[in-house]
């Protein structure tokens, strides 16, 4: 008597433990499935470009001819973001960490948080609009100055939307991406090294340069890194700001086009082979952030398990 | 001290010698923006080149003197900390700067009438042409836009929130740290990274492969927003659940619960504030994403409230279509005046959401009291 009720029960119970662990599983593997698909389904729509006669593609040179003016403009525009960037952001990260006053800290890491909340096409917009403007006066006196340099060789460009005004704003998106990892590194820095810096008389400057940046180096790597993939990726503050055009050295002329950019131009309007080509473009700019990401990530997991301070 | 017992009064106490004395920052500040303001004078004056300029005289004066003072290695502190401390500043230019020029020129558009409840259905360059040129409203508004954003990201919702929570439980309560939750916790900080255009792309070729070529609705832009979304929910609730105190689990276990009772009627509920306020942070998150409903959704200037049929329009693709393509090309002010008012209401979107992100944790956070 008992028994069969306690069997009947625990049957009950084990069905929904059976169907709820079930359903665990299956939407982990759902994740890995999309993954996947996005790789597959990119490539099956792609293939067509990739298989095509060269003069059908645009611009008549076949895909190869098509893509490597905008990988490098991406390259270009994703370089110029980071190197404005990561100095900033590591410098707001230390103030965040241990310049600002223990009250205020939270309260500041909000504010820079703000930043990446503020959507993407804003920031296009607000760099089409205003930043464009206003920094068009820079680039005619770099132009006279420093025109020697190919990357600042005039005439620069009226209106101010070039690849240089593109990369600042692009820097503008990926700095709160760094500040925060860096950030969180920063603070994951031993007590003790820190402290010890500090009773051997080290200045706090000498205590960071120390103790703080030695611990924290490959941890700001891999937030550079998943910064890089965020500008790569990014495309509305490069669609909105840029007038685009053929690869060319300088920075402050109009010109160059990033393959996001490119797609999201041109999509809309697109139709047979040319919707092929660009998403074969953005299979090309999936495999390069896949490729980013991965490195970031392995650069962070590897630190988790050497630095004991997880 | 001995300093006061010595007959010479300006002698100062030996452990304060050799330092700057306290007032320094602000009298060099003060003759910073003093001689700052002088040079801006010669070359024409601007608040903002007085900021920048007198910012470098201060960095340079507080080194230099300290340096004269202190030595190299105080001098070089200094030097660091006006580095961070600018580095800091130099960050909130643009956020100001961005929130600025949405306001100024949002709320016009904001307030002209009917901006929040009609659509663009039937307002043609004409009407954007005599708004300009006699003066008459400019008409037109987002209603369409508005109803679309919510309707994608709703759906985009409906899809990534049971798929992100039981992956999260699965990592946290099934998955044992073995083989395949490793893989998937990679694979998933791995998406995170996917640019949102691709993922656009992804759903795009998904539905051109399965339903037809061409296919744009609402439906294959939430599709790609949920490819955006499901690893924001993972990594936020993963967290959370991961913060239930085991005794909880231990203490269910031990009264013969089963376990997927327990991670419904006790691991759940403990951890319900914090996995709400990461669902939150996500919908904020793709809500003010443009590129993939661009290439997945197309963009439209009527109601549509069929998230399964036809194009459909959003707030980020209608402020990216007023920019590009004014209505009239001859006369964009309208269009862009549109434009900034839509961003304006973007922008309070997603503070409100990222506002009700903070206040959902705190609210509903479990009590912390015994």
């Amino acid at each position: 008597m008992t028994a069969t009720s306690l069997t009947s029960t625990q049957g009950a119970g084990r069905a929904g433990d059976k169907i709820f662990s079930g359903a665990a599983l299956a939407a982990g593997c759902l994740i890995l499935a999309v993954l996947f698909g996005v790789a597959l389904f990119l490539v099956v729509q792609a293939i067509p470009a990739l298989t095509a006669p060269a003069e059908e593609i645009q611009g008549g040179e076949g895909f190869f001819a098509y893509i490597w003016p905008i990988v490098i403009g991406t390259l270009i525009a994703a370089v110029i973001a980071l190197v404005i960037a990561t100095p900033i952001a590591i410098g707001v990260a230390l103030f965040i960490s241990h310049f600002a006053p223990r009250r205020l800290a939270s309260g500041l890491g909000y504010l820079v948080d703000l930043l990446a909340a503020i959507p993407s096409v804003v920031y296009g917009a607000w760099g089409a609009a205003f930043l464009a403007k206003e920094i068009s006066p820079a680039y005619n006196w770099l132009a006279a100055n420093m025109g020697w340099l190919p990357i600042f060789q005039g005439p620069a460009s009226a209106t101010g939307k070039t690849i240089l005004t593109a990369g600042i704003v692009l820097s503008v998106m990926v700095l709160p991406i760094i500040t925060s990892l860096s950030r969180e590194i920063f603070l994951q820095t031993p007590k003790l090294h820190e402290e010890a810096a500090l009773a051997l008389g080290a200045t706090r400057w000498e205590m960071i340069k120390m103790s703080v940046l030695p611990f924290a180096r490959p941890g700001i790597i891999s937030a550079v890194m998943l910064g890089l993939g965020r500008a790569l990726g990014e495309t509305m503050a490069v669609a909105l700001v840029l007038s685009s055009g053929a690869l060319t050295a300088s920075l402050i002329q109009s010109g160059n086009q990033t393959i996001a950019a490119e797609i999201a131009l041109n999509f809309p309007e697109a139709s047979g082979l040319k919707v092929s080509t660009l998403i074969a473009a953005g299979l090309v700019l999936f495999v390069i952030t896949l490729a980013v990401n991965m490195i970031a990530r392995w650069i962070i997991t590897r630190h988790k398990e050497f630095s004991g301070a997880n | 001290m001995t300093s006061t017992l010595t007959p010479v009064r300006s002698k100062r106490s030996a452990l304060t010698k050799g330092q700057l004395p306290k007032y320094a920052p602000y009298v060099v500040l003060a003759a910073a923006l003093i001689a700052g303001a002088a040079i801006l004078a010669l070359v024409g004056f601007n608040a903002f080149g007085w900021g920048i300029v007198s910012a470098i005289l201060f960095a340079v004066g507080l080194v230099s003197w300290s340096a004269a003072v202190e030595g190299s290695r105080k001098a070089k502190d200094k030097l660091a900390t006006c580095l961070v401390v600018g580095s800091f500043l130099i960050a909130l230019l643009p956020l100001i700067s961005v929130i600025w020029t949405v306001l100024v020129n949002g709320i016009p558009g904001l307030l002209a009438p009917g901006f929040m409840t009609t659509s663009m259905n039937g307002v043609t360059g004409v009407f954007d042409n005599r708004a300009v040129e006699d003066g008459a409203p400019v008409i037109g508004g987002i209603y369409h836009a508005l109803l679309g954003t919510i309707q994608i990201t709703l759906l985009a919702t409906i899809i990534s929130v049971p798929v992100g929570l039981l992956t999260s439980i699965y990592l946290v309560e099934y998955g044992n740290d073995g083989r395949l939750a490793r893989a998937i916790t990679f694979f998933v900080d791995v998406m995170t990274g996917i640019p949102s255009i691709v993922a656009g792309l992804f759903a795009a070729a998904f539905f051109f492969a399965v339903v037809g070529p061409g296919t744009k609705t609402g439906a294959v832009a939430a599709v790609a927003l949920s490819v955006l979304m499901i690893p924001v929910v993972v990594r936020s609730s993963e967290e959370m659940l991961k913060i239930v105190p085991n005794e909880l689990r231990e203490a269910a276990y031990a009264l013969g619960v089963r376990k997927w009772r327990t991670i419904l009627k006790v691991v759940i509920p403990t951890a319900i504030s914090g996995i709400a306020s990461g669902v939150t942070l996500a919908i904020a998150r793709v809500i003010g994403e443009t590129a993939p409903i661009l290439v997945t959704a197309g963009f439209a200037t009527s109601i549509n409230s069929n998230v399964f049929g036809g194009w459909m329009a959003s707030l980020p693709t209608f402020i990216y279509t007023q920019i590009l393509n004014p209505t009239s090309p001859a006369n964009p002010d309208p269009s862009s005046q549109r434009a900034w008012g839509a961003a304006l209401v973007l922008i309070i979107l997603v503070m409100v959401l990222n506002l009700a992100a903070r206040l959902i944790a705190r609210i509903f956070a479990p009590k912390a009291g015994r």
